[in-house]
C-alpha cells in the first residue's frame, strides 16, 4: 500500500531521549577517556593469549626479580615471569569476575525490584523485609566466612559477590518502578487498557533503565575491589591462577626491594576502576536530565 | 518621584545551546504607595527583570547586558554585590510562588522570621522574637508564640505564605517584590492572601510590585500593569484603559482568553450514562491509621452528552472521583454503573474490552505521555490494541486523530520532550479519542497550560465533544473555565458532593455556603 | 521519635538472630574440624577433646546450648588458645581495631566534609574538579595497595613515619589511620558534595538570599542542615565497611586488633571464636546502622513529627 507510507513520508525526524543523552555524553571528557581506557582494557584481555609478549607459565630464574628493560617492559618478578604478561592475564581473570559478578547481580536485582516496586502491597513488603535483613547482615564478614568454608572456587566466588551486589540493585529498580508507577503515562496506559505484563515491559522498564545502567556501571568497580580484597586475603583466586589483586599482595610482600612489581599491577587496577567510575558519573550525568520541560 | 524606576533593562542567558535575550530593554516604574502589575505568561522575562534587579540572578549564566534601575536615588545595578546585600531584605523584600519550598524545612518559623532582623537591624534575639510575633499576628496567624517554634510542614499553604508575607515586611521595606504569590494556593485561600497583600500595603504605605501571569487577579488591586511578552514590554496603563481598550495584539489575545461567558444553556435531556450511588473510595496509607475519605457517599449522575464540570479546591476528592469511575483507584464501596452495566463487577478480559468506552485526559501534559515513545507510538497503542484498525488503516487512523487534534502531520516521529505544553496536550487528547469513547473524564486538562493556550485548548474539547458526541466530566477548581465549557456543575468538598446544578443556576443562585464562597473568590471582578 | 526507635530496634533483632542461627550452621557445615590439622592425635584424646567442646552432640543441641550461653554473654572457650575464652580474646583486640576504626572516621569525616562542601560551592570549576578527582582517586585505590604504596613513601623512602605496630612508637597511629580512612573521605567527599548542591539548587537557599544573608551565613545556616543529612545516614555503613576494612589494615600494619584475629581465625577453623567475633561485629555493625538511622531521622523535622504521632 504505497500510500499508507507516503502519509508520513516527509515527517521530520525525532529526537529520542537515548540520542540526547548521548550527544550528552559525548561531550563529557572524563567519560569519554574512561570509557577508550575500559574498551581498550577489554579489548586487550580478549586477545591477550594472542598477544601476550610471553607465555603465562615462562620463568627465567637466573634473571630473577628485575627492574623494567626493552625485554620486559614491565619488569620481572621471582620467579623471572614477565610482569606485562602476568598483568594481562591477571586483568582477565579480574575484569571478568567483574562483569560477571555485576551481571549476575544486575539479573537477580532487576527482576526482584521491578516485581516488588509494581506489584507492591503485601507481596512487596515482604520481599523487601527480605532485602533489609539481607541488606544489614555484614557481608563482608559472611563472604570471609564462606571462602574460607567453602573453599576456593571461582564460581562461589562468583556467586558470593553477586549476592552482595544484588540488593543495592533491587533497591533502586524497586524505587524506580514505584516512582514511575505513579506517574500519569502508566495510569493513561492502565486505562487504555493494556494489562500489567505489558505496561511493565513497554512503559515502565524503558523508563527505569537509566539509573540501572548508571548504577551498573558503577557496580562493576566495586566489584573488582571486593575481588581484589578476598584474593589479597588469599580468598579469592588461588595460583596457579592470577588476579590484579594477587599481584598487589605479591607486590607488597616485596615492595621494598621491588616496589615496581607493586606500582605497575597498582596502576593497572586503579586506572581501570577509574575509567569505569569516570565513565559511570559521565552517564549519570548524562542520562538524569529528562529533556526540558515547559 | 517613582519609588522605583527601571529603565531600558536587558538581561541574557548564556548557556552551551547559544545565548537567550531574556529581558529586552524593558521599563517601567511603581510609584510610592501603588501596586504595579507586570503581567505575562512562562518565558517573558517578567520574574527574571526582577531577580535581576536584586543580584539574584545565578551570574553565568545569567548576565545584565545594560540599564538602570533606580531606587530610592541609588541604581541598583551598579551597586556592588554587599551594597545589595544590605538592601536585600531591608528595603526591598521578596515574597515567592510556592512557600513550601521557599520556606526553609529544616528550620524553625520562629528562627527564620527573625534573621533579617538580627541580620540587617542587629537586634537581639529576645526583641526580636516579640517583634516577630506582633506581625504574625498582624498577618492572620492565630497563634504566634506556638507558630514561632513550629516547622513549615505543619502549615497549609495560605498559613505558610502568610508566613512569608511576615518575614518579608518585618524589615519595613519601602518595596514588596511578589513573584506569583497565589499561583499555587487554592481560590478561595488566593483571594484571603490578595486581600492581606492590599491590606497591608495601604496600611504600610509600602510599593508593590505584583507579578502574575492572571489578568483576571491582578485588576482587582493593580494601579498600573505591565503586559510583558517574549523580554519585551508590549504595553502598559491603569486597568480601566487595558481592558476596555487594549491596544497591542498580545494584550488583545491575553484578554480574550480570559475564561469567560457562560454555556450556551442547552437544556440536557435527563438521560444517565453514568450513575454513582453512595461512591466511597478511601485510603489508608498506613495500616492501622485513620482512613483518608477522599470521596465520601457521594451519589451523582452524568447525563449522555452533557460536560457535567466538578469543582473543588485540593483535597476535596474530585479527582479520585473521576479516577474512580475510571476504576483507575480501586473503590471502597458503593456503586457506578455505566450504560447499565455495574463497573465494580467487571474484571480482567471483560474490564479491559470495557475500556475503550471510557478514557481519561490528564492534567500534566509532561507526565502523562511516555517520553520514550513517539506520537506515532503513542497514538498506535491504543488502536491497536483494541483492533480497532489493522495495520493498513493504522497510519489513515493516526493522520486524522492528528488533524482532528491540531497537530502538524510532520510532528509524528516526534518526542515528548520536543514539544510545548499545549502541544503535548493534544497528544494526550488524540489519545484519548483514539478508541473512540463514549465517555472522557477531563482531570484539569489546562490548568498547566499558559492562558492562551489554554484558551486554545478549552475551544478545542469544546468542538471535539460536539463532533464526537462525547459525554465528559470536567474537573477544575477554576470556576471560571467550568462556566465556560460545562453544562451542569457538581461541586465537592471534603469528599462530599456539596452542590449541583445547571451552570446559570449555579452561578446566580448558589444555595450552600461552600459554593457561594467559591464564587465570591473568583478573581477579576472588575475585569468583566 | 520513641515508637520509631522501638520499630527500628525490633526489626534489627531477627537480623542478629539471623546472623549467629547462619553462621552457626555455616561453619559446622564446612569440612574438616578444629582438630584436624593437629599433629596425629590418638582416637581417645580425640574424642575427650570434642566432648570437653560438646562438639560430640547432636547439632541442634549443639546450636540450642550455644544460645543458652549466649544470652548470658559467654561466647565460650576458644579452640585455638585452650585456656581463653573467646571473650578474653575479643576485648583485648576491640581496643585497638575500635581505635583505628575512630580515628580513620574523624579523618574521613574532616576531609570529606570540607572538601565535598567546598567543592559544591563553585560546581564546575577548578575548585570542584581539584577535590573531586582527589576523591575519585581514593575510591580507586584500594586499602591493601594505598597502605602498602605509603608505608614504601613514607615508611622506606622517606623514613618519616614508623610502619607497623599500634602504641609502640609515636606516630605509629598515623599511617594506618589514613590508610583506612582515606576511601571513606572520598565516598563523603561526593555524598557531601551530592547533598549540598541538591540543598543548594533549592527555592528556600534563594529566599535565605532575597533576606540579604551573606552567602557564608547561607551556606552554614541554612544549607548545611539538610545537605549534611546524606553524609549522617552513610555514618552506619561506613561503621560497617571500616571493621571490614580494618582486617586488611591490620595485616599490612601488624595491628593486634580483632580484624586480624577474625581472618586467624576463620583460617584455623577456630568454630567459637569465628562464631563469637561474628556475632559480636556483626551486632555492632546493625547497633551502628541502627543510631545511624535514627539520627538520620531524627534530623528531618518532617520524620520527626511523623514518628512523634504528630503533625499534619
Amino acid at each position: 500500500m504505497n500510500t499508507a507510507t507516503q502519509i508520513f513520508d516527509d515527517a521530520e525526524k525525532g529526537s529520542s531521549l537515548w540520542h540526547d543523552a548521548w550527544l550528552r555524553l559525548r561531550k563529557n571528557k572524563l567519560a569519554l577517556f574512561g570509557g577508550s581506557v575500559l574498551l581498550f582494557m577489554v579489548i586487550v584481555a580478549l586477545l591477550t593469549p594472542w598477544i601476550a609478549p610471553y607465555s603465562y607459565e615462562a620463568q627465567n630464574l637466573d634473571l630473577g626479580a628485575s627492574p623494567p628493560s626493552a625485554a620486559h617492559w614491565l619488569g620481572t618478578d621471582i620467579f623471572g615471569r614477565d610482569v606485562l604478561t602476568q598483568i594481562m592475564y591477571g586483568g582477565r581473570i579480574s575484569l571478568a569476575v567483574g562483569f560477571i559478578a555485576t551481571a549476575v547481580a544486575l539479573v537477580i536485582g532487576v527482576t526482584w525490584g521491578a516485581v516488588a516496586g509494581y506489584v507492591g502491597g503485601r507481596v512487596d513488603a515482604v520481599m523487601m523485609r527480605l532485602v533489609d535483613i539481607l541488606y544489614a547482615l555484614p557481608f563482608m564478614i559472611f563472604i570471609v566466612l564462606l571462602m574460607v568454608v567453602f573453599g576456593r572456587n571461582i564460581l562461589l566466588l562468583f556467586l558470593a559477590i553477586g549476592a552482595v551486589e544484588w540488593l543495592t540493585m533491587a533497591r533502586i529498580m524497586r524505587s524506580q518502578v514505584q516512582s514511575l508507577r505513579q506517574q500519569e503515562f502508566v495510569e493513561a496506559a492502565v486505562s487504555v487498557g493494556l494489562s500489567p505484563a505489558a505496561i511493565i515491559r513497554k512503559h515502565v522498564v524503558p523508563n527505569a533503565l537509566g539509573p540501572i545502567i548508571v548504577y551498573t556501571t558503577l557496580t562493576i568497580p566495586s566489584v573488582m575491589l571486593l575481588e581484589a580484597f578476598l584474593s589479597f586475603l588469599g580468598l579469592g583466586i588461588q595460583p596457579p591462577a592470577t588476579s590484579w589483586g594477587l599481584l598487589i599482595s605479591y607486590g607488597a610482600e616485596t615492595m621494598e626491594e621491588y616496589p615496581w612489581l607493586l606500582i605497575f599491577p597498582g596502576c593497572a587496577l586503579t586506572l581501570t576502576l577509574f575509567s569505569l567510575n569516570f565513565l559511570g558519573d559521565g552517564l549519570r550525568d548524562a542520562l538524569d536530565v529528562r529533556g526540558s520541560k515547559d | 518621584m517613582a519609588l522605583l524606576n527601571v529603565d531600558n533593562l536587558s538581561v541574557s542567558f548564556v548557556t552551551r545551546n547559544g545565548t537567550n535575550k531574556a529581558v529586552d530593554n524593558v521599563s517601567f516604574s511603581v510609584e510610592e504607595r501603588q501596586i504595579t502589575a507586570i503581567i505575562g505568561e512562562s518565558g517573558s522575562g517578567k520574574s527574571v527583570s526582577c531577580y535581576a534587579m536584586l543580584g539574584l540572578v545565578p551570574s553565568p549564566p545569567g548576565r545584565i547586558d545594560g540599564g538602570t534601575a533606580h531606587f530610592q536615588g541609588q541604581d541598583l545595578l551598579a551597586l556592588s554585590e554587599a551594597e545589595l546585600r544590605a538592601i536585600r531584605g531591608r528595603d526591598i523584600a521578596m515574597i515567592f510562588q510556592d512557600p513550601m519550598t521557599c520556606l526553609n524545612p529544616f528550620m524553625k518559623i520562629g528562627d527564620q522570621l527573625i534573621e533579617p532582623l538580627t541580620l540587617h537591624k542587629g537586634l537581639a534575639k529576645g526583641p526580636a522574637r516579640e517583634q516577630a510575633m506582633a506581625l504574625l499576628d498582624e498577618v492572620g496567624i492565630r497563634d504566634p508564640q506556638g507558630a514561632m517554634s513550629a516547622f513549615p510542614h505543619e502549615f497549609s499553604g495560605g498559613m505558610r505564605q502568610r508566613v512569608m508575607i511576615a518575614m518579608a515586611l518585618i524589615n519595613e521595606p519601602k518595596l514588596l517584590i511578589a513573584d506569583e504569590p497565589t499561583t499555587a494556593l487554592d481560590v478561595t485561600i488566593q483571594a484571603q492572601i490578595l486581600k492581606l497583600i492590599a491590606e497591608l500595603q495601604t496600611k504600610r504605605d509600602i510599593g508593590v510590585l505584583f507579578i502574575s501571569h492572571d489578568l483576571a487577579v491582578v485588576s482587582d488591586i493593580a494601579d498600573q500593569i505591565v503586559v510583558m511578552e517574549k523580554g519585551k514590554v508590549v504595553e502598559s496603563g491603569q486597568p480601566k484603559a487595558i481592558f476596555d481598550n487594549p491596544q497591542h495584539p498580545y494584550t488583545q489575545k491575553l484578554l480574550a482568553a480570559i475564561p469567560s461567558g457562560q454555556k450556551a444553556a442547552d437544556t440536557v435531556v435527563p438521560d444517565p450514562l453514568i450513575n454513582i450511588e453512595n461512591l466511597r473510595t478511601w485510603f489508608t496509607p498506613t495500616a492501622g491509621a485513620a482512613p483518608v475519605k477522599a470521596v465520601d457517599d457521594v451519589s451523582l449522575q452524568i447525563h449522555r452528552g452533557e460536560v457535567l464540570g466538578l469543582v473543588g479546591e485540593s483535597g476535596s476528592g474530585k479527582s479520585t472521583l473521576g479516577r474512580s469511575i475510571l476504576r483507575l483507584v480501586p473503590m471502597t464501596g458503593g456503586q457506578i454503573s455505566f450504560d447499565g452495566i455495574e463497573l465494580s463487577a467487571l474484571e480482567g478480559r471483560s474490564l479491559k474490552q470495557f475500556r475503550h468506552r471510557m478514557q481519561m485526559i490528564f492534567q500534566d501534559p509532561y507526565a502523562s505521555l511516555n517520553p520514550r515513545m513517539t506520537v506515532y507510538d503513542t497514538l498506535a497503542e491504543p488502536l491497536l490494541l483494541h483492533g480497532l484498525v489493522n495495520k493498513a488503516g493504522l497510519e489513515q487512523a493516526i493522520r486524522e486523530l492528528m488533524d482532528n487534534v491540531g497537530l502538524a502531520r510532520a510532528f509524528v516521529r516526534k518526542y515528548p520532550h520536543e514539544f510545548s505544553g499545549g502541544q503535548r496536550q493534544r497528544i494526550a487528547i488524540g489519545r484519548a479519542l483514539a478508541t473512540r469513547p463514549e465517555f472522557i473524564v477531563a482531570d484539569e486538562p489546562v490548568s498547566a497550560l499558559d492562558v492562551t493556550i489554554q484558551a486554545q485548548i478549552l475551544d478545542l474539547l469544546a468542538d471535539l465533544t460536539k463532533e464526537y458526541g462525547l459525554t465528559m466530566l470536567f474537573i477544575s477548581h477554576d470556576l471560571a473555565v467550568i462556566r465556560q465549557i460545562a453544562d451542569r456543575i457538581a461541586v465537592m468538598y471534603h469528599g462530599k458532593l456539596v452542590e449541583e446544578g445547571a451552570t446559570a443556576q449555579v452561578f446566580e443562585t448558589p444555595q450552600q455556603d461552600y459554593t457561594r464562597s467559591l464564587l465570591d473568590a473568583i478573581p477579576g471582578a472588575n475585569a468583566a | 521519635m520513641l515508637r520509631f526507635m522501638f520499630i527500628r530496634i525490633l526489626q534489627a533483632l531477627p537480623v542478629i538472630f539471623v546472623v549467629i542461627t547462619a553462621t552457626f550452621f555455616l561453619v559446622r557445615s564446612a569440612p574438616g574440624g578444629p582438630f584436624d590439622q593437629e599433629k596425629v592425635v590418638i582416637p581417645e584424646v580425640k574424642q575427650a577433646l570434642e566432648a570437653q567442646y560438646r562438639l560430640d552432640l547432636p547439632l541442634h543441641e549443639q546450636y540450642l546450648a550455644y544460645l543458652g550461653d549466649l544470652a548470658q554473654g559467654d561466647l565460650g572457650p576458644s579452640f585455638k588458645y585452650p585456656g581463653r575464652s573467646v571473650n578474653e580474646i575479643l576485648f583485648a583486640g576491640l581496643p585497638v581495631t575500635a581505635e583505628l576504626g575512630l580515628y580513620a572516621l574523624i579523618i574521613a569525616l574532616c576531609i570529606g566534609v570540607t572538601a565535598g562542601v567546598f567543592a559544591s560551592l563553585k560546581p564546575n570549576t577548578a575548585q570542584d574538579y581539584v577535590p573531586m578527582s582527589l576523591a575519585m582517586i581514593g575510591i580507586c585505590m584500594p586499602s591493601f595497595l594505598l597502605g602498602p604504596l605509603l608505608v614504601l613513601v613514607f615508611g622506606i623512602w622517606l623514613d618519616w613515619l614508623p610502619i607497623t605496630g599500634w602504641g609502640d612508637i609515636p606516630g605509629d597511629k598515623i599511617l594506618p589511620a589514613v590508610t583506612l580512612g582515606s576511601a571513606y573521605a572520598a565516598y563523603i567527599a561526593r555524598l557531601s558534595r551530592a547533598g549540598m548542591l541538591e540543598i543548594l539548587s533549592q527555592d528556600y537557599i534563594r529566599t535565605a538570599r532575597a533576606k540579604g544573608l551573606p552567602e557564608w551565613r547561607v551556606v552554614t545556616q541554612h544549607a548545611l542542615r539538610g545537605g549534611l543529612i546524606p553524609v549522617i545516614a552513610f555514618l552506619g555503613p561506613a561503621f560497617a565497611g571500616l571493621l571490614a576494612g580494618s582486617f586488611v589494615v591490620e595485616t599490612i600494619f601488624q595491628i593486634p586488633g580483632l580484624g586480624r584475629f577474625y581472618v586467624q581465625a576463620a583460617f584455623n577453623r577456630d568454630y567459637t571464636m569465628i562464631l563469637g567475633t561474628t556475632v559480636f561485629l556483626s551486632s555492632l555493625i546493625v547497633f551502628f546502622n541502627l543510631v545511624s538511622d535514627i539520627v538520620a531521622a531524627w534530623l528531618n523535622p518532617r520524620l520527626r513529627q511523623q514518628f512523634q504521632g504528630g503533625g499534619s
